[in-house]
């Protein structure tokens, strides 16, 4: 009996739909989103501007789009940078086990004891602010947890049966944890990306809201809110808009993480 | 069902985070305080503790609290102060207009732009301008209850003139001095190597401080002002209480905190202090807060009394270079001040209320404001391209706009400046930067290559804004070298017909604009936001901050 799983299906349209808009974003805008115009100076949300204009008459609808994509990229490539980090160290660790394992691994608790953002936020002080930065440092801060879900993963897999048999059939040991174990880890390491995912959006909104994150040449959804903020009152379809991207992006994603979940749970 | 609830527990979380990042912006209650700022706060014990955590900012009483007498006020400032050593040469405006409060000259700047005898009680000037004789007043008390005497005015007056410090001349205005002398306990004497019609201003520089006590100013800063310091907590706090024994008209609040609030979107952390009781005064909010702050408050409205500008450093590429005699460096910045939309800026960042100044003067300086010079560099792409081609610019370059984070409507100029040099190819970033960063490297040390902020005067004199572009003068952070200017303002400084001086400071403005030194904007607009039981607040035509004069309503 199969049971429609609808927070996969309604996960997966939403994030579609999110990413169309933000890649769309990045290459075509109805306005220019940095073009200002003193007539449209907190323009109320209407045909020509869908979500109004902000206190330099820019059109918020544009910015929006600009912005999510520049949210997005960062987000993908600290999961690229922390997933790929943190696989590579979590299989690794999980498969070779040892005194090598237990260091790496007290290491990954070290940094997971502290919270990521406050982390990222001394790295930032130091580093100064900057797109490539916030992904440096929010990367690096995503590999512990990564590297703890594979090394679970790894961990429990090295002892199943068609692990022995490939290490008895003399398959090389880099093989065996690349190509025999690694697909096997993948649900667990996709519901692992969703709630990544997720934590990359807020943390950089965050830190771009307390205006350590992005700088303003390439605003981010968090740069724009805080922004949004100091016209709450004037123009409340700036905050509205942007806090509305910021959770459907999360949702989505959250959504596709449930939906994996479900589906793993029917499996087995 | 789960992920529902889970939404839920998130949404709880996310609004329990934002409560709480909302009370560390507002900061106000700090465990070293134990004077409860507001009225509000005698009432929290019977609420439940819980919700008062939860939401500070949900129920704003609605009926006016006739509460037993508070006579204290919180008042809410965007920058740090930097020294409370009252000679601190590089003490900016922000820090004086709050040390004013504590510190009194012989004269003090009233609120007409002049000075108003305070520790001395009369004064004159001799014919030749040179000797300023001062009949100190009786019973003036420092506010650790000593008597001011002769001895520490002396004291304070050469500390200004550079007795200390190796010899650092810490008043600027008091680098022509050649003399202070007390011939009798009543009569201060000061002689000048060369006469100066607006010295007698910077004389309320020179606060009087107890004798010796030049080295503790920084820490337990003792003064003569109608307040005295309590304590301070850097990048947090300031609090001063009334002084009992104050010579004039004593102060009508017992205290005054002046509470710091740093950092990017720090306006909209202190309008939301404002509307929850944790301020009961803001100062310099800029006026498009307006809508924000709502009807409940009194609201007054005013220029800064200083000029922002795109500041230019005159030394760093490519505004310096000189190619075959060709001023190329001039003629950029004369092609960026033709890019730029002056009025474009003022209606963007002050709802169309600055005042254009189009040099480094201010209108509420009216005998040398001159309104005409902001008109000379009228929008204008075609020139500016055409400049921008002759230079051998007509690519545009790439350079970067320092702004101090401290300071919204200066990064809301930057960002509009920077997308409207755009037209003619310059590539212009903003970097915004720590107001201490700020201070050091661009103020201080010079390093940088443009940037958005403000200068404003501490006095009515032409000093600040005018000499100190002079070629060799320490605060001329734009490094403007103009062998004409230097020659103007050195002459406006030394004759003693006011009509002359007035013309040749006009003059070296009309050079400020001709050469555009900087790209001269505007004076902001500004809104000092009071709790509506509060009165008395007093303009000045100089960046001066009066607390004495502001008491509750009886």
């Amino acid at each position: 009996m199969r049971r429609h799983n609808w927070y996969l299906r309604l996960g997966c349209l939403l994030t579609a739909v999110m990413v169309m808009f933000s890649l769309v974003g990045c290459f075509w805008t109805p306005y220019d989103p940095s073009a200002l115009s003193s007539t449209d100076r907190y323009a109320a949300p209407s045909l020509t501007h869908l979500f109004g204009c902000d206190s330099l008459g820019r059109d918020i609808f544009s910015r929006v789009m600009q912005g999510a994509g520049t949210t997005l990229s960062i987000a993908f490539a600290v999961l690229l940078l922390g997933g790929t980090a943190g696989l590579v160290i979590g299989a690794l660790c999980g498969y070779v086990g040892g005194a090598a394992d237990a260091l790496v691994m007290r290491l990954c608790d070290a940094v997971a004891a502290f919270p990521s953002i406050l982390l990222a936020l001394v790295v930032l002080a130091v580093t100064g602010p900057g797109k490539r930065n916030v992904i440096l440092a929010l990367g690096v801060l995503f590999i512990p947890s990564f590297a703890r879900l594979v090394r679970g993963e790894f961990l429990r897999q090295r002892e199943l049966d068609y692990v022995k048999a490939a290490r008895l059939a003399g398959v090389r040991e880099l093989r065996i944890v690349f190509v025999h174990i690694l697909p096997n880890t993948l649900p667990v390491l996709l519901s692992g990306v969703t709630i990544g995912f997720n934590n990359a959006v807020l943390a950089e909104a965050s830190m771009s809201y307390l205006g350590i994150g992005v700088t303003p040449q390439d605003p981010s959804l968090g740069y724009m809110l805080s922004e949004a903020q100091g016209f709450l009152m004037r123009a409340p379809w700036y905050t509205g808009a942007l806090a509305g991207t910021v959770i459907l992006l999360v949702l989505g994603a959250g959504l596709i993480g449930e939906g994996i979940r479900a589906r793993m749970g029917d499996g087995t | 069902m789960n992920t529902l609830r889970r939404a839920l527990l998130l949404l709880a979380a996310a609004a329990l985070v934002l409560t709480s990042l909302c009370a560390c912006g507002a900061g106000g209650t700090e465990p070293t305080s134990t004077v409860p700022a507001t009225a509000q706060s005698g009432e929290l014990p019977t609420e439940d503790p819980v919700e008062a955590t939860a939401e500070p900012t949900a129920e704003p009483t609605p009926e006016p609290t006739p509460e037993p007498k508070r006579n204290s006020v919180t008042v809410g400032i965007a920058q740090d102060l930097d020294s409370l050593d009252p000679h601190n040469p590089g003490s900016n405006a922000g820090t004086s207009e709050v040390l004013f409060n504590l510190f009194e000259g012989l004269v003090k700047a009233s609120p007409d732009g002049g000075v108003v005898p305070a520790v001395a009680s009369d004064y004159t000037v001799s014919e030749d301008g040179l000797t300023y004789t001062f009949t100190l007043r009786e019973g003036v008390k420092f506010h650790n209850g000593a008597a001011v005497t002769a001895e520490d005015v002396l004291y304070s007056l050469n500390r200004c003139a550079g007795s200390e410090n190796e010899g650092t001349v810490l008043v600027p205005a008091f680098s022509i001095v050649s003399a202070v002398a007390a011939p009798d306990e009543k009569t201060v004497t000061i002689t000048l190597t060369e006469p100066n019609l607006e010295f007698i201003l910077s004389v309320a520089e020179a606060s009087i401080i107890p004798k010796d006590s030049g080295s503790q100013m920084a820490t337990d800063p003792v003064g003569t002002g109608p307040f005295q310091f309590v304590s301070y907590t850097p990048q947090e706090s300031l609090v001063v209480k009334r002084f009992e024994d104050y010579w004039g008209t004593p102060a009508k609040l017992d205290e005054v905190t002046f509470q710091v609030y740093l950092g990017s979107s720090n306006t909209s952390a202190m309008v939301m202090a404002l509307q929850s009781g944790t301020l009961d005064m803001v100062i310099h909010m800029p006026n498009t807060m307006a809508p924000e702050i709502g009807t409940d408050f009194t609201v007054l409205q005013d220029t800064m009394k200083l000029v922002q500008a795109l500041y230019i450093n005159n030394a760093v590429e490519p505004f310096n270079i000189e190619k075959d005699g060709v001023k190329v460096g001039e003629l950029i910045r004369k092609a960026m001040y033709y890019a730029i939309d002056v009025p474009a800026i003022i209606d963007f960042v002050c709802d169309g209320a600055g005042v254009a100044t189009g040099t480094s003067m201010y209108p509420a300086q009216q005998r040398y404001f001159m309104p005409e010079l902001a008109e000379n560099y009228a929008y204008n792409l075609d020139m500016a391209q055409e400049l921008m081609s002759y230079a051998g610019y007509p690519d545009g370059f790439d350079m970067t706009i320092t702004v101090p984070n401290n300071y919204e409507q200066h990064i809301l100029t930057a960002e509009v400046i920077a997308e409207q040099l755009k037209a003619i190819h310059i590539n212009a970033t903003v970097e915004q930067v720590e107001w201490g960063a700020w201070y050091q490297d661009v103020y201080k040390d010079r390093n940088f290559q443009t940037s958005v902020c403000a200068i404003s005067a501490s006095d009515m004199s032409a000093r600040e804004m005018l000499v100190r572009y002079a070629s060799d003068n320490s605060k001329n952070f734009i490094n403007f070298k103009d062998a004409d200017y230097d020659a103007k303002v050195a002459a406006a400084q030394t004759t003693l017909d006011q009509e002359e001086q007035i013309s040749l400071y006009k003059e070296a403005e009309t050079i400020l604009n001709e050469k555009a030194a900087s790209l001269w904007i505007q004076d902001l607009c500004e809104l000092v936001v009071l709790d509506p039981e509060l009165e008395g607040y007093t303009f000045y035509c100089t960046y001066v901050l009066d607390m004495s004069t502001i008491g509750f309503k009886a």
